[in-house]
């Protein structure tokens, strides 16, 4: 077993020696914004942005000009909001800005990495300016470049690594000191699709294993619905929604099953028994009503002497909050 | 969940994962920070912590400002007078034509590159405030130019007290040209860093810096002599402000009674007092600069 600091999720809430920035406990809310607007000109970034979120991982989502690095901005307290206002681990962004700064990480999405230095005297140099004394930000930053995935070529100049590696060193940089809380703008951004899972993999692990929560913004839905606990949509600068993404991807009320012959007739079968049941390519969707459904589509299966392939509890994507279409029933809603 | 081993694949050999460990430590403050970008802009000013390439312009004009003064002290030891040829004031002056070089090669380096590859969001991420990056930046590129002045200053100082030349008149050599030159790399400091803050290409940031320095000197130099020419001190005493060295010598002179290379320098006590306020004028113009400067700089 390992020692409690790795075992308890939000190490805050353990009775763990804590160093003088303390870790975040479950109660505490990881950002709120009441009423968030940012002007830029005529240009309207953010628009009556009010989010609760607590302590977990987080996705932002948004297309590209939605705002979600506006809000990252204000989120660190490096850009004033023009109304409203906005916490940080219960910190206010216009006036506890270095505080807040003192507490978390940031992963920018655009490059960031001076090309003629190694991956480990950048870090250990960011490091220290976090306040890690030289030692201490030396073994930091092996650990961190070692936790993302770098090697031996962290002793190597920056300026010959590939942008999956480079991703990796910004991400280390963010988790150097060991922060509360990372906002990540953008990390899949021009990683190939197996540089993307490593990357997404990584950051469910900074959540589950490293205990930091996280803020992670993307303009793909897809990819954070496998990391996140909390998703929230903007578009153009507005709230779409905010909710736990178990809520999202709960399970529906039907049952997708699939048979190896014969599919027509199974759903002439079962409508003939009273199911409401739509084919949808090779699926068929059965809306489960009670456990008698299961006995009926059994019924259906046996008497076509067909084999049944596949049959399970569908549950909803997340896409469906952007294009409205229900995947569980194959049906526009 | 169990300690897990899986850190390392095969293919990269076997690395014990232990785990992530919080870090429990000390965080240290403001003045650790501030201390700590320092130290690294100064090693970074001479390439140290960099490639070896990075090396070579600010290590090789150390080594060309210094070797001369080797040479004098092995000179007055062969040759047995009494005194450095030159004195300790007009060294930093011979060798002058060098130092726009290393401040054009090397201003860039300590801050155009952090704007340039974008570092400052990660710079303004963290606890450390954009007026202390400022002083930190401007503290460690005074240092490594006062570096670069002092050193030959130092070995001849040295040589002339192991062939044991007379003490007294060496000190009162040796400390005006001493003060002289923390003030030039306090001039010299702030207006680089001030051109090289807005120029982030560092092509353009080398060129601009040379260009200022040596037009504002050439220019400077001239002026004074022909104005001198022409029997008009007081003017040449003024035209001599146009060159960034010659303001900094002419309160040398007047403030520590140093020589004055210059053909005219500051006239009477007025002059000193002027050419003192220009100094003092140059220093808050283009540190207040680079205040404002990273005001602006955003973190994306």
């Amino acid at each position: 077993m390992l020692p409690e600091a790795t075992t308890s999720r939000y190490p805050g809430a353990g009775p763990r020696l804590l160093g003088p920035v303390r870790h975040y406990a479950r109660s505490v809310s990881l950002l709120t914004t009441r009423s968030l607007t940012r002007r830029f000109g005529t240009v309207t970034a953010l628009s009556d942005l009010s989010v609760d979120v607590s302590p977990g991982v987080v996705g932002l989502i948004g297309a590209n000009g939605a705002g979600k690095s506006t809000l990252i901005k204000i989120l660190l307290g490096l850009l004033p909001s023009t109304s409203g206002s906005a916490t940080v681990l219960d910190l206010d962004v216009a006036t506890q800005g270095e505080a807040i700064r003192e507490r978390i990480g940031y992963m920018p999405e655009h490059d960031c990495l001076p090309p003629d230095t190694s991956a480990t005297e950048l870090v250990v140099h960011l490091a220290r300016m976090s306040g890690l004394p030289a030692t201490a930000a030396r073994e930091r930053a092996a650990d961190t470049l070692r936790h993302v995935g770098l090697y031996e070529e962290r002793y190597r100049p920056i300026g010959g690594y590939s942008t999956g590696m480079r991703q990796r060193v910004k991400l280390a940089q963010a988790l150097v000191h060991d922060p509360a809380f990372v906002l990540l703008d953008e990390p899949t951004n021009g990683l190939d699709p197996a540089g993307r899972d490593e990357m997404l993999d990584l950051i469910r692990r900074v959540g589950s294993e490293f205990g930091i929560s996280v803020l992670v913004s993307s303009h793909l839905l897809g990819e954070l619905e496998r990391v996140c606990d909390h998703i929230v949509v903007i578009e153009n600068g507005r709230l779409t929604r905010s909710s736990s993404t178990a809520a999202v991807t709960a399970a529906s009320g039907v049952l997708a099953l699939e048979v190896d012959d014969r599919t027509e007739e199974l759903v002439a079968l079962l409508r003939e028994a009273g199911l409401h049941t739509v084919l949808d390519g090779r699926t068929v969707a059965v809306t489960l009503d009670g456990d008698l459904t299961y006995d009926r589509i059994r019924d259906a299966v046996v008497r076509l002497g067909v084999g049944l392939v596949r049959l399970e509890h569908r549950r909803h994507h997340m896409t469906e909050l952007f294009t409205g279409k229900n995947y569980s029933t194959g049906s526009r809603t | 969940m169990t300690t897990t081993t899986s850190g390392g694949t095969s293919d990269r050999g076997v690395i014990h994962d232990i785990g992530y460990r919080h870090y429990t430590g000390p965080r240290l403050g403001r003045r650790h920070i501030v201390t700590a970008l320092y130290a690294d802009s100064l090693r970074g000013a001479y390439g140290l912590g960099r490639s070896a390439k990075s090396k070579i312009i600010p290590m090789g004009l150390f080594v060309l400002m210094a070797v001369p003064a080797a040479i004098l002290v092995l000179v007055t030891a062969v040759s047995k007078v009494t005194e450095i040829p030159g004195g300790y004031t007009s060294y930093t002056f011979k060798l002058q034509a060098l130092i726009p070089v290393f401040l054009a090669a090397q201003a860039p380096v300590v801050v155009a590159r952090d704007l340039r590859f974008r570092v400052m969001s990660l710079y303004l991420s963290r606890p450390l405030r954009r007026d202390d990056y400022v002083l930190a930046k401007y503290a460690a590129f005074a240092t490594a130019v006062f570096a670069l002045l002092v050193t030959p200053l130092l070995i001849l100082f040295a040589g002339a007290l192991l062939l044991k030349l007379p003490f007294g008149e060496q000190i009162s050599g040796f400390l005006p040209a001493l003060a002289g030159d923390i003030l030039f790399a306090l001039v010299l400091a702030a207006i680089a860093l001030m051109i090289a803050s807005v120029t982030p290409r560092r092509g353009f940031g080398v060129a601009a810096i040379v260009t200022v320095l040596t037009v504002m000197t050439t220019v400077g130099l001239s002026a004074e002599a022909i104005a001198a020419e022409h029997g008009s001190w007081t003017l040449a005493g003024h035209l001599g402000m146009i060159s960034p060295f010659s303001v900094v010598q002419g309160v040398q002179t007047w403030l520590f009674g140093a020589d004055n290379p210059a053909p005219a320098g500051p006239q009477g006590t007025a002059g000193g007092l002027i050419y003192t306020a220009v100094t003092a004028a140059v220093l808050a113009g283009c540190y207040g600069f680079l205040l404002l400067r990273y005001r602006k700089v955003s973190v994306s």
